[in-house]
């Protein structure tokens, strides 16, 4: 039995009572223009494009309504990062590998039309127009704690569903044991496609059971609106235990495999992004500790103290078991 | 090129000199650094850490090509300046980053060979700083002084190998390039002038 206490925790505000976007725009922009008109030339250059593309915030989107998710895990207490930081602090190498350059660039993607193919070894394969795939299932608010392999981390409210819908739906064969995921590569519109980071188009991939896990959801939406170009609209992929490079942004293509998808970090740098991927304190990357992760928007600013990363990003209740039995050291 | 002896000079460098950090300061105070403060500042004050490197190497060419010998008393200044912040970049990793625990810097230095390299960077500035005073060249010797004070060579080179394997995490060399092309060029320059003389 699951013990609940009476204390129903945090209540999340509704999106009526949430300050408008357009107010706290406001305030930025006018501190910037203080800023400009106070610091003038001398200041332009050096406070960084981080600083500056801020101010850049795209127009709002439209609101995307939804109920709030009662699946386990899915409502955390935590202080929401602001909309802001998640809109402008994103890593989308598509669109450059600078985490100011996504807010910028990405205006110029379109997401209608926008299909979704879902083929493989599924008995029902087909391509979901947008609109449809938006209605197969009822949207749901959920809020997930989000940790970037870099070590820093948001808490986001995602608009959309559990995956296992779709994957009910395309009625997988008992062959497929692993879900590849192919994001958008369009030249047209992604600057970053000229460089040579990683091999394009971007793939992901999860294990059969993690796919089908209730919290791995598609996300089509964040802060109660349609997700910003940015943050990989029109459709997404959010698996809140694993780094966040797993979560796929902008997804075309929908694959169910025999063998294990070969990803995109995986292939550029096999020793340091292993296909697993689990948030684990435990295990450093090669080239840092992951003991500890920077909260974006932390009580204290600059000189907030870093926390203390949990397992499977604080999912193991949730996700543990489908790792029984595995090295987690090994399968990193 | 007179008014480069001018005695207002070296002030008017000082002020342009710390610049960078009032205006770091006003970012800090009108929350200007972004969504990641800390990283934002930490990365800031590296790059000017460069930037003041490439203008100490930029002085001694400056005063060839100018034939303007008082530029040679810029020199200490500025250099001074490049320890200064590579002070505040590794103080603030220390502190931001780190949070003051010093077990935890200690396990880090080994673990990121690039951190390895920026602190190796920071002792030699450190050896240089020390001994930077008239009264330090007169007890070392004036060639002994010379040789501790030729690693400004291999802080550039240190350097730029700290920001090639900072930004090799996202294959992602365009500034770095640019640095190495300067600071190559500033260092060729001294090579080539050597190889003439002799």
């Amino acid at each position: 039995m699951i013990i609940r206490s009476s204390d129903p925790g945090f209540q999340h505000p509704f999106p009526s009572e949430i300050t408008p976007r357009s107010a706290y725009l406001g305030r930025r922009q006018w501190m910037q223009r203080l800023a400009l008109g106070a610091g003038g030339a001398v200041l332009t250059g050096w406070a960084g494009r981080d600083a500056f593309a801020q101010g850049t915030v795209s127009a709002r989107s439209a609101a995307l309504p939804s109920v709030r998710s009662n699946l386990e895990g899915s409502q955390t207490i935590e202080k929401l990062t602001s909309f802001k930081d998640a809109s402008s602090y994103n890593n989308f190498y598509e669109f450059g590998t600078d985490k100011s350059d996504p807010a910028v660039r990405a205006k110029s993607l379109r997401t209608r039309p926008w299909s979704v193919s879902v083929e493989g070894l599924v008995n029902k394969p087909r391509s979901f127009d947008i609109e449809d795939l938006m209605k197969m299932s009822a949207m749901e608010e959920r809020v997930y704690r989000l940790r970037c392999v870099e070590g820093w981390s948001m808490v986001i409210p995602w608009v959309g569903f559990s995956l296992a819908e779709l994957i009910r739906q395309v009625e997988p064969q008992g062959s497929a044991k692993y879900v590849e995921f192919v994001t958008l590569a369009d030249r047209q519109v992604m600057p970053g496609l000229a460089s040579g980071v990683l091999r394009w188009p971007y793939v992901e991939g999860l294990r059969m059971d993690e796919a089908r896990h209730p919290l791995t959801m598609l996300a089509f939406g964040m802060y109660g609106e349609v997700l910003p170009n940015q943050n990989g609209a029109p459709v997404r992929l959010v698996v809140p235990w694993k780094y966040g490079f797993k979560s796929g942004k902008s997804l075309v293509k929908i694959r169910f495999v025999e063998k294990e998808p070969q990803t995109s970090w995986h292939v550029a740098a096999p020793q340091e992004y292993g296909f697993y991927s689990n948030v684990n304190p435990d295990v450093p990357h090669p080239r840092w500790s992951q003991a500890t992760e920077r909260r974006i928007g932390e009580e204290g600013g600059l000189l907030a103290k870093r926390r203390k990363t949990e397992r499977f990003n604080g999912y193991e209740a949730q996700v543990g078991r489908l790792y029984t039995g595995m090295d987690l050291k090994r399968f990193f | 090129m007179g008014w480069l002896a001018h005695s207002a000079v070296k002030p008017w460098v000082f002020v342009l000199c710390l610049l960078p950090v009032f205006g770091l300061l006003w970012a800090i105070f009108t929350d200007g650094l972004g969504a990641n403060p800390a990283e934002a500042l930490i990365r800031s004050l590296g790059d000017w850490t460069l930037r003041a490197l490439v203008l100490v190497l930029a002085v001694t060419p400056l005063r060839v090509a100018t034939g303007v010998p008082a530029l040679a008393r810029l020199r200490r200044m500025i250099g001074l300046f490049v320890f200064f912040y590579a002070t505040l970049h590794g103080m603030s990793y220390v502190w931001l980053d780190m949070g003051f625990d010093g077990a935890a810097v200690l396990a880090d230095i080994p673990r990121r060979p690039f951190i390895l390299v920026g602190t190796l960077a920071w002792f030699l500035l450190l050896a240089m700083a020390v001994t930077s005073s008239n009264r330090a060249i007169r007890l070392m010797g004036a060639l002994r002084w010379k040789w501790l004070h030729r690693s400004v060579y291999a802080v550039a080179g240190l350097a730029l190998l700290h920001f090639f394997w900072m930004r090799a995490g996202k294959n992602d060399f365009g500034e770095v390039t640019a640095y190495a092309v300067g600071i190559g060029l500033l260092l060729a320059w001294r090579l080539w002038r050597h190889l003439h003389k002799t």
